[in-house]
């Protein structure tokens, strides 16, 4: 019953879409300056040793609800074509070397986004002997996104902030 | 609980196999339903044991508290990755497959979706897959370090992590042995919310995993639909306890929070948002033939494979085993309540698929009856400041985990946590040398092992 679905959601509309932060949007902008990168950015999301709360949060921002992809803001399997780096997790040891790699891959200029209280500063992780810290502890880290998990509407939120930071208008 | 073996009655012990660790003194193997068998160390050192399932726990047990099991036919490193001088990781000898025009095919740890951590090691020969070598340890974050040491309600933060997507399952696993250990009786209207929350975690990954695979497979309009009910689950778990994941909400004693004014209504809502809308889901799966060509045969796990590892969840029950842990040692509310667990033989994808499916209404009746069941009452009893040693077992959504604790005046002298993805990863590893290299990510979905739950 395809018909029936679809019928649904021409009757009941989506929520709101998620606004961006104009704060936030502007601090972002005086970091990054005027980067040449458009309102269309594509992100390749690491994990850096995370528990997989984040990723089933990441993923949610995909789903019918948030639709990453109505803000310009899409996934990428390749760091060649990413614009943000999206580390997810502690910096574990393991995969220091890794996501280093991955940002090394990536074309100029690029951003570098710690989504997840593990990402901010090692979380509940903090000082284990496995962990270096977070994100910070294996790249410089442009925005943060706290939370544990944060939701799917707080992570589209902050990453929105990094497509308006390219507003001139603000 | 505890028995105590020499190493000869330790090597020949009977049973299904389902974890081994170690403390300084001793080592420990768990046996189904529940059966904990130790032998002394010598010298750091144990008889290796000669079941399918105990080679990741072996390595396991080298790489955190330097114990070497005797015997051991593998001996590769497990969590402690090589590092030379300069901070760089060079890569270990993966060996190929024998055989003339094999080449090797290396994915990860950086892997294309969104997922966790791990590097995968194909030989094929054109398109089919001889051999898997799935090397793990990414995600290693040193829990175990972190739980020692911290009363069981402080260290149950850490529990909570093991696994997000199962992080219900963990804490419950976790507060079993947590109150095995200290004798304590958990309130019947913590029980009940437990189970509730429990059986909801359980929804949100079956339907977020089935739509997934539908996606893998080139059905996307399922995976939105499965998608926005594992969102709709998600929004009602929130607003009846708090947290989408229901993270940190059980804890040793009890659970952390009531049941919101409006949650039973906002999980009732969901449930039958789902009930209604499955039905026509399942009808696509079943109806479309370019689906079913991707899922049937692909990713064949024998039922005998799946008996050596003792197969838990989804994966063991698609292979024809029987185990569920909310019956078998069991715990409560379910014996009371109880359960059909679906059985399949095939051992492919489509099986999976089919169990996961068939796990979903019986998920929403158990929810439906809990909530109607609902006991007034207390939520939560401090744990008291003892010693003893307990066992914690829960049904996560792939499978049972296993919590073990030894705690001293009221603070944890020993831990040792095995999520049922640590037994899946090898039979994931056979799976795939049933297919093509493009079918990989399907069968990887459908088996869907931890790595944070396995790496620790």
């Amino acid at each position: 019953m395809v018909w029936k679905t679809v019928l649904r959601h021409v009757v009941t509309r989506p929520p709101a879409p998620v606004q961006a932060d104009a704060a936030l949007a502007r601090a972002l902008r005086q970091r990054v300056g005027a980067s040449k990168l458009g309102r269309s950015l594509a992100i390749r999301h690491v994990p850096a040793g995370s528990c997989n709360g984040c990723e089933l949060e990441l993923r949610a921002t995909q789903n019918l609800v948030y639709d990453l992809t109505q803000y310009g803001l899409s996934f990428t399997p390749s760091p060649r074509h990413a614009d943000i780096l999206l580390i997810t997790g502690v910096a574990g040891r393991n995969m220091v070397a890794a996501v280093r790699e991955a940002r090394a891959a990536m074309p100029e200029p690029a951003l570098v986004v710690a989504v997840g209280d593990c990402a901010v500063d090692g979380g509940v992780f903090k000082g284990a002997a496995a962990v270096a810290g977070g994100a910070e502890a294996i790249l410089p880290v442009d925005l943060i996104i706290a939370g544990c998990p944060p939701s799917p509407a707080q992570i589209v939120q902050g990453l929105l902030a990094l497509v308006e930071a390219h507003d001139t208008r603000l | 609980m505890m028995k105590q073996l020499s190493p000869q009655d330790w090597r020949a012990h009977p049973g299904k196999f389902i974890a081994l660790w170690t403390d300084s003194s001793h080592a420990y193997a768990l046996y189904q339903p529940g059966e904990l068998v130790a032998v002394a160390l010598e010298n750091g050192a144990y008889p290796a044991l000669p079941h399918a399932g105990a080679g990741w726990f072996q390595r396991l047990a080298h790489d955190l508290n330097t114990h070497t099991a005797e015997g051991a036919a593998d001996t590769r490193p497990a969590i402690q990755h090589f590092r030379a001088e300069d901070g760089t990781a060079p890569w270990p000898d993966l060996t190929a497959a024998p055989g003339e025009g094999v080449h090797q095919v290396a994915v990860g740890p950086v892997h294309a979706g969104i997922i966790e951590p791990g590097h995968f090691r194909f030989s094929v020969l054109g398109e089919q897959v001889l051999k898997l070598e799935a090397r793990l340890g990414y995600a290693h974050k040193g829990t175990l370090g972190l739980i020692r040491g911290k009363s069981p309600r402080l260290a149950a933060r850490f529990a909570a992590r093991i696994s997000g997507d199962a992080t219900v399952a963990h804490s419950l696993a976790f507060a079993h042995a947590a109150e095995a250990a200290l004798g304590v009786e958990v309130p019947p209207r913590a029980v009940h919310l437990r189970a509730i929350m429990a059986e909801l975690e359980r929804l949100a990954n079956h339907a977020s995993d089935i739509g997934a695979m539908a996606g893998d497979a080139g059905f996307a309009f399922l995976d939105a639909r499965f998608a926005w009910q594992r969102e709709c689950l998600c929004v009602a778990a929130h607003t009846a306890f708090g947290h989408r994941l229901m993270m940190d909400m059980v804890i040793p004693g009890g659970i952390a929070g009531d049941l919101a004014g409006e949650g039973g209504a906002a999980i009732l809502a969901a449930l039958a948002a789902l009930e209604a809308e499955l039905p026509s889901l399942k009808r696509v799966f079943e109806d479309y033939a370019s689906l079913q060509d991707r899922v049937i045969g692909t990713g064949i796990v024998p039922v005998s494979l799946a008996e050596r590892f003792a197969a838990g969840g989804y994966v063991g029950r698609a292979s024809g085993q029987e185990g569920d842990a909310r019956l078998s040692p069991g715990y409560g509310p379910y014996p009371d309540l109880g359960l059909d667990v679906p059985l399949e033989r095939d051992g492919d994808v489509a099986a999976r698929i089919r169990v996961r499916l068939a796990e979903i209404p019986e998920s929403i009746r158990l929810i439906r009856e809990l909530l109607r069941l609902l006991p007034e009452g207390a939520l939560a009893v401090a744990p008291p400041g003892e010693s003893g040693m307990g066992l914690g077992v829960a049904e996560s959504f792939r499978g049972a985990v296993w919590h073990w604790l030894r705690i001293e005046s009221g603070m944890i002298a020993d831990v040792f946590i095995a999520d049922p993805s640590t037994l899946h990863w090898p039979l994931l590893e056979h799976a795939a040398t049933t297919a093509i290299l493009a079918d990989f990510p399907l069968i990887n979905k459908s088996i869907n092992g931890s790595y944070s739950g396995v790496d620790l």
